[in-house]
C-alpha cells in the first residue's frame, strides 16, 4: 500500500488546474450552505455587557457571535464593534447598543454560491444560517466555504483515486492457477442511441485496472467496431464478452443472425453491406474489421449464414503492462 | 495551439456548457466516416466532421479526441449534446464548411494527426 501511482505528467498539472477551477464552480452550486458552515455558533442575548462579549471572544477564540432572542435571530456582534466599543471605553454597555441588528442571513438550503454573492455584495465578514423557520442553525464566514469546497474537491478525487487503486490491484490478493474478471454485455440491433456505450464501459474498466493508454485504446476500438456491427448488421443483437486476465485480454462476441455468406469478402478493407441510412449516420465504410484486425493480436472471425457470427479476439499484454496486478498506467 | 485559439480562428461556437477550452492541441483529422476516425487519427486530435450524432463523440472517445469540430454550422441533436456534456469532450459547431476550416487550421501551422493507428499504436506491442 506504500507504492504512489504517479498518475499525470507534469505537463498537464495546468490542465488539472483549471479543471479543478470549473469543479469549484460546479460544487459552489451544488454544495449547500449548511454543509459547510459551523453548525451550533456559541449565541449571545442583547442584554448581556460588552464586557462580557470581550471575555467570550477571547475564551473561545471567536471573531463575531450571532444575537438570539428565544432562538430567532435578532443581530449580530462582531470584532469591529467591539473596538468601536473599547474605543469609547464603553465595556459596561449592553450587546444592543453596538450589535447590528436585523443582520443579512443565508438559507441552510441555499447552495454555496448564493452565501458567496452575499458576502462579495455585502462586504461583511460572516452570515448567520437560518432555516425556513427563520431559526438560527449557524453561522458561514468565507474561510468555511473555502475549506468545505477544499474537502469536497479532495473527495471527488479521492474517490476516483481509490475507485482506480482498488481496481488496479484487484488481482493481487487472489490465488488460484487462472485469475480471470469476466465483463458482460447485451447489445441490441439498432440501438444507435446506446452504441458504444459497452464499449466506453470497456474501456474504463481496463483504465482503472491500470491498463497503459495505448492498451485501452485499442481494446476500445475493437470492441465500439464489434459493438456496432451487432447494432447495425445482426438480427436480434448479441453479447459481449470480456475476460480480463493479468496478461491478457480476450474479447469474445457473438449474435445469432444473420451470419456473414462471405466471412473472406467481408474482411476486406472497403467491403460493406450497410443500408444508405447506415451511412449516414457516418458507418459502413467497410473498415470496422479492418481496423479491429490491426487492434488486436489475435482474431478469428466465423460466421455461418443464417445461423449467426462470433468474433474472437486477443491483446496480449507485456509483463511490465498487466492489469490488476498492481502496475500503474504510464502515460 | 490552444483550444480557444481553434474556436476563435473558426468562428467557433462551443456547445458545452462548462469546459476548459485552455488546453493544448498537437494536430488535427477530418473525416465523415466513423471507422475511418478510428483507423487514422492520432490522439489528443482535434476531430472536423460533419456528422453530428451522438456516435461521433463515442467514437472521440474510443480514438482519445481532444474536441469535436461540426463543421457547416451543424447544430447536433441534444442526445450528442448531453453525451459531449458527460464526458467531458469539447464540441465546437463552426459557420465553414470542411474544405474552409481545415485550411484555416492547416495555415495556421496545425499539425497533420491523420496517421495510421498501426504505424505505432497497434502493430507495435
Ligand atoms: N455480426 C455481423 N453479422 C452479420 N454481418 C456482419 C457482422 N459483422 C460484419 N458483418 C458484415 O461484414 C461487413 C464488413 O464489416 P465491417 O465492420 O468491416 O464494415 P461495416 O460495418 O460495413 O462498415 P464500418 O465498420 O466501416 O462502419 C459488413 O458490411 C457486414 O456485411
Ligand atoms: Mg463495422
Amino acid at each position: 500500500m506504500t507504492e504512489q501511482t504517479p498518475l499525470r505528467k507534469s505537463s498537464l498539472i495546468s490542465d488539472q488546474e483549471a479543471e479543478n477551477i470549473t469543479r469549484v464552480e460546479e460544487l459552489a452550486y451544488e454544495i449547500k450552505v449548511q454543509e459547510v458552515m459551523t453548525p451550533n455558533p456559541i449565541t449571545m442575548t442583547a442584554s448581556v455587557k460588552m464586557q462580557e462579549v470581550l471575555e467570550q471572544f477571547r475564551v473561545a477564540r471567536i471573531s463575531g457571535a450571532p444575537i438570539v432572542e428565544e432562538g430567532r435571530l435578532i443581530g449580530i456582534i462582531s470584532i469591529e464593534d467591539l473596538i468601536r466599543c473599547l474605543i469609547q471605553s464603553d465595556l459596561q454597555a449592553e450587546i444592543q447598543k453596538y450589535m447590528t441588528h436585523n443582520p443579512f442571513t443565508v438559507k441552510g438550503d441555499d447552495p454555496v454560491v448564493e452565501a458567496l454573492k452575499m458576502f462579495v455584495s455585502t462586504k461583511v465578514g460572516r452570515l448567520p444560517v437560518v432555516n425556513k423557520e427563520g431559526q438560527l442553525i449557524g453561522i458561514l464566514t468565507k474561510g468555511d466555504i473555502t475549506r468545505g469546497l477544499l474537502k469536497a474537491l479532495q473527495q471527488d478525487y479521492q474517490t476516483e483515486e481509490v475507485r482506480r487503486y482498488r481496481a488496479s490491484h484487484l488481482f493481487e490478493d487472489i490465488e488460484s492457477e487462472r485469475t480471470s474478471l469476466i465483463l458482460r454485455y447485451n447489445i441490441k440491433a439498432g440501438d444507435f442511441t446506446h452504441g458504444g456505450e459497452a464499449s466506453s464501459k470497456i474501456k474504463r474498466a481496463l483504465s482503472r485496472m491500470g491498463a497503459s493508454p495505448q492498451i485501452a485504446r485499442r481494446c476500445g476500438i475493437a470492441t465500439y467496431e464489434a459493438e456496432m456491427n451487432l447494432i447495425i448488421h445482426t438480427t436480434e443483437g448479441g453479447v459481449i464478452r470480456v475476460e480480463i486476465e493479468p496478461h491478457q485480454i480476450s474479447i469474445d462476441v457473438y449474435d445469432s443472425g444473420p451470419g456473414i455468406k462471405d466471412v473472406e469478402l467481408a474482411m476486406k478493407p472497403g467491403y460493406s453491406t450497410a443500408s444508405e441510412k447506415v451511412r449516414e449516420l457516418g458507418f459502413g465504410a467497410g473498415m470496422g474489421l479492418v481496423n479491429i484486425s490491426r487492434c488486436v493480436d489475435i482474431m478469428k472471425l466465423e460466421s455461418v449464414w443464417g445461423k449467426g457470427t462470433r468474433l474472437r479476439m486477443k491483446i496480449f499484454l507485456k509483463k511490465e503492462d498487466t492489469v490488476g496486478e498492481g502496475h500503474a498506467a504510464k502515460s | 495551439m490552444k483550444l480557444s485559439e481553434i474556436v476563435q480562428k473558426l468562428n467557433g461556437k462551443v456547445l458545452n456548457s462548462k469546459i476548459n477550452l485552455e488546453i493544448e492541441v498537437n494536430g488535427a483529422g477530418a473525416a465523415d466516416l466513423m471507422s475511418d476516425v478510428l483507423a487514422s487519427i492520432q490522439p489528443q486530435a482535434v476531430l472536423l466532421t460533419g456528422l453530428c450524432n451522438p456516435q461521433v463523440v463515442r467514437t472521440a472517445m474510443m480514438a482519445d479526441v481532444l474536441a469535436i469540430v461540426l463543421v457547416r454550422s451543424k447544430m447536433p441533436p441534444v442526445e450528442t449534446v448531453q453525451l459531449a456534456e458527460n464526458e467531458s469532450i469539447p464540441l465546437i459547431s463552426t459557420p465553414y464548411g470542411m474544405f474552409e476550416a481545415c485550411g484555416i487550421l492547416y495555415e495556421a501551422g496545425l499539425n497533420c494527426l491523420e496517421r495510421p493507428v498501426s504505424d505505432q499504436d497497434c502493430f507495435a506491442s
